[in-house]
């Protein structure tokens, strides 16, 4: 369970309905209002007529309020929610690609990932791409542990987070 | 049931809604509605002359009688004509339904010729829009957007209708209610809100009645003024509220802001009560922000939650429509003498009337009140361009009813008023429309002339020609030591180019001249008198100015009054 920490991102859900051009509107807003997106995550919902869009947002209260005010405008909004304002579960998942120049490297990176739980998702000649789940905190604990090796890519989801019970 | 086209389903839609008039301009891609509007009666199709025009013209019509206005063009360069209109439609939340073509669904996204993404370039300035590839959801759209152009916060939807869709064939079901999972507008204020507000009021030594275009849009005009002398409380409108309280009333302060009068803009400073209503706290009202209303406790009356503490913190929010809050709000309020309140404003209106120069000169001033001076007692609806000729316009011409006064507050589009006043003449043919035009303003949708004689629609310009883009000029003489760059129209004769008797005239219009003080009344009765469309062209006083005015950013109390 994450708690507020930083008060300047927030994190936001927002039910869309599922519909052509919905993202850019909701993009649209964003950039036309001047509003920073950190990340933004969106998939289906268990009603296929919805999705669920989960966007950092970089703010302060004034600003967040005026996010979600605008948001809920927007037609195709269902609903907006600051889960910032309780307890929520946020996830990101996250693909590491690390250079693995002779064999030894290669352990090294496999036991890193192999102690935090992260996964070998595929080897090649010269790199290993590691995939890992978690909050941001172990995302960053991991990227930290294998910056060392050489990080070629790296492509991460954005968080993705629901409110919890 | 029988299967009809496309272009049908969509007229039968339109008169399900009651449409009356469509202005519009064909095209490749509304050939085929075109031809169906063709074949019927019941809805008129007005040709402007460029598709601008169609849309200040629903909009004005949309202003001038309370409903949808509807503009209809091709794809492409038809569409994205549109926009400076939609525009000023969405900054003013005016309702209006754009219909544009667009073509074959199969082409779109093709660079195809005449295809512009008007969804993607009218988002922004929407409430919202559709593009409508698939006949069977025709009829739910147009549903759809006459009910969103409508209610909660009004504002401008576009149907982007691809021209194979027009010509498909399903059958006609319109649908009866309207059931958007992220729309629910709320009207009722909360109780507990307007609770507080009575209090606030009970407490309140030096309340003031803060009054924008909400008031207008909701047509709550009657429950604001009932409130107002109910509790005796003073009103200032914005430029957009100009006509939802009557401004000859005691408890009127005219217009406050940019261009407002002294007083109005004293006692919001002085105010220790603001009740917005329907008002957003735009920066032309405020000025500099921190320095506004410093004193009050302020109240926001509006039905959109974001208008609500966007600019200026507010203590006291009720979310719903001003109508139906105002009703309730009646009920509550308590008369109360205000008695130093009054005398303190009654003294600023003694001391700092709005005036000008009153000698032998013809100045704009004059116009606007002989304008009024001869209409009283009819129905009369101002459209104005915008610049100079738009502030002397709300400053001097005392509007006592709504829907009276269409003026182009957010955008501040030249080029508007024309256009607009033919839409309002359209839907109120019984009312004297007037155009109050600047010579640059007029020259940007001029081309309407032709649209309002053939369509026989006795709109009244009345041009305060002075040569110049004269509010540009005024900001160049006050703040750049009089460097008149690119704000000069005319050089010395402003008779010559345009000469707008002869521009008129070339029409099929009336023109009339008039240079001298003297002969303005006699030339405004000729033209209300005239059957047609008539130019007025008054050659005024060049370099005159309009005060009071509040520098660009600084706070309402500075006002430049630089008077004689
Ligand atoms: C379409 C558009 N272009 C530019 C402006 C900027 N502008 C505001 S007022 C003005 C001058 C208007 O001149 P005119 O119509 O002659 O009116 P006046 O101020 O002289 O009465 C200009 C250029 C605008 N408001 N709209
Ligand atoms: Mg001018």
């Amino acid at each position: 369970m994450e708690k507020k920490k930083k008060m300047d991102k927030f994190v936001v859900s927002v039910l869309v309905e599922n519909k052509f051009g919905v993202l850019a509107r909701v993009a649209g807003l964003f950039s036309a209002r001047g509003f920073n997106i950190d990340s933004l995550a969106v998939g289906k919902t268990e009603d296929p007529e919805v999705s669920r869009m989960t966007i950092v947002v970089e703010a302060d209260e004034r600003i967040l309020e005026q996010v979600e005010k605008q948001l809920n405008k927007l037609i195709d909004v269902i609903r907006v929610q600051d889960l910032t304002k309780g307890d929520y579960v946020a996830r990101e998942l996250i693909l590491l690609k690390v250079r693995t120049s002779d064999a030894k490297v290669r352990e090294k990176v496999v036991r890193v990932a192999e102690t935090t739980g992260a996964e070998i998702v595929d080897v090649g000649k010269r790199s290993i791409t590691v995939e890992d789940t978690g909050d941001e905190h172990k995302i960053n604990a991991l990227m930290e542990l294998l910056r060392p090796y050489g990080i070629l890519e790296i492509v991460r989801t954005g968080k993705v987070a629901l409110p919890s019970e | 049931m029988s299967k009809i086209t496309g272009a049908e389903i969509l007229i039968k839609s339109l008169q399900q809604e009651g449409v009356k008039h469509i202005f519009g301009y064909p095209g490749g891609s509304v050939i085929p509605l075109t031809d169906k509007l063709y074949q019927q009666k019941d809805i008129r199709v007005h040709l402007t002359r460029h598709e601008q025009a169609a849309a200040h013209a629903a909009d004005g019509y949309a202003r001038a009688t309370g409903t949808v206005g509807v503009c209809m063009t091709t794809s492409g360069p038809g569409a994205t004509n549109l926009v400076t209109g939609i525009a000023t439609a969405y900054m003013d939340s005016i309702p209006i339904v754009a219909i544009t073509g667009q073509v074959k669904c199969n082409l779109i996204g093709n660079d195809a010729f005449q295809e512009a993404d008007m969804v993607g370039i009218t988002r922004p300035i929407t409430k919202h829009n559709y593009l409508v590839k698939d006949i069977k959801d025709l009829a739910r759209v147009v549903k759809e957007a006459f009910h969103i152009a409508r209610t909660g916060r009004p504002g401008p939807v576009l149907i982007d209708l691809p021209v194979d869709v027009q010509l498909q064939e399903a059958e006609f079901k319109y649908p009866k209610t309207v059931n958007i999972k992220g729309y629910k507008p709320n009207y009722k204020g909360h109780p507990v809100q307007i609770e507080k507000i009575a209090k606030a009021i009970e407490k309140s030594e030096k309340p003031l009645l803060y009054v924008g275009g909400g008031v207008i849009l909701s047509g709550a005009s009657g429950e604001l003024t009932r409130l107002a002398r109910k509790s005796n409380i003073p009103v200032t409108t914005t430029m957009m509220g100009l006509g939802a309280f009557p401004e000859d009333d005691e408890l009127s302060l005219g217009m406050l802001g940019m261009h407002g009068t002294a007083y109005a803009n004293h006692a919001t400073q002085e105010a220790d009560l603001i009740i917005a209503v329907g008002a957003r706290f735009d920066d032309r009202v405020t000025g500099r922000l921190d320095t506004f209303a410093p004193n009050a406790t302020i109240v926001h009356i509006d039905i959109d939650p974001s208008s609500v503490s966007k600019n200026v913190p507010v203590d006291i929010p009720v979310i719903g429509d001003a109508k139906t809050v105002l009703k309730e709000l009646i009920r509550v309020v308590k008369k109360r003498p205000y008695k130093d309140w009054h005398d303190t404003i009654r003294n600023w209106k003694k001391v700092l009337p709005l005036k000008y120069k009153s000698d032998d000169k013809l100045r704009p001033q004059y116009i606007i009140e002989q304008i009024r001076q001869l209409t009283r007692g009819e129905e009369v609806i101002i459209a104005t361009e915008v610049g100079q000729n738009q502030m002397w316009a709300a400053q001097h011409f005392t509007y006592s009813d709504p829907r009276t006064w269409l003026s182009s507050g957010g955008l501040g589009t030249m080029g508007y008023g024309f256009p607009a006043a033919i839409g309002a003449q359209v839907g109120k043919p019984e009312s004297l429309v007037i155009d109050i035009a600047g010579d640059g303003s007029i020259q940007m949708n001029i081309q309407e002339l032709a649209t309002a004689v053939l369509e026989k629609l006795p709109v009244k310009i009345i041009i305060l020609n002075n040569g110049y883009l004269g509010m540009v000029r005024q900001w160049q003489e006050l703040f750049y030591s009089k460097r008149y760059a690119l704000t000069t129209l005319a050089e010395k004769d402003l008779t010559k180019c345009p000469d707008f008797v002869k521009l008129a005239e070339s029409y099929g219009a009336k023109g009339i001249r008039v240079t001298a003080k003297k002969d303005v009344k006699k030339a405004l009765k000729q033209a209300f008198k005239a059957k047609g469309p008539v130019i007025v062209d008054f050659i005024v006083e060049r370099e005159e100015n309009v005060f009071p005015m509040v520098p660009a950013g600084e706070s309402i109390s500075n006002m430049l009054h630089g008077l004689a």
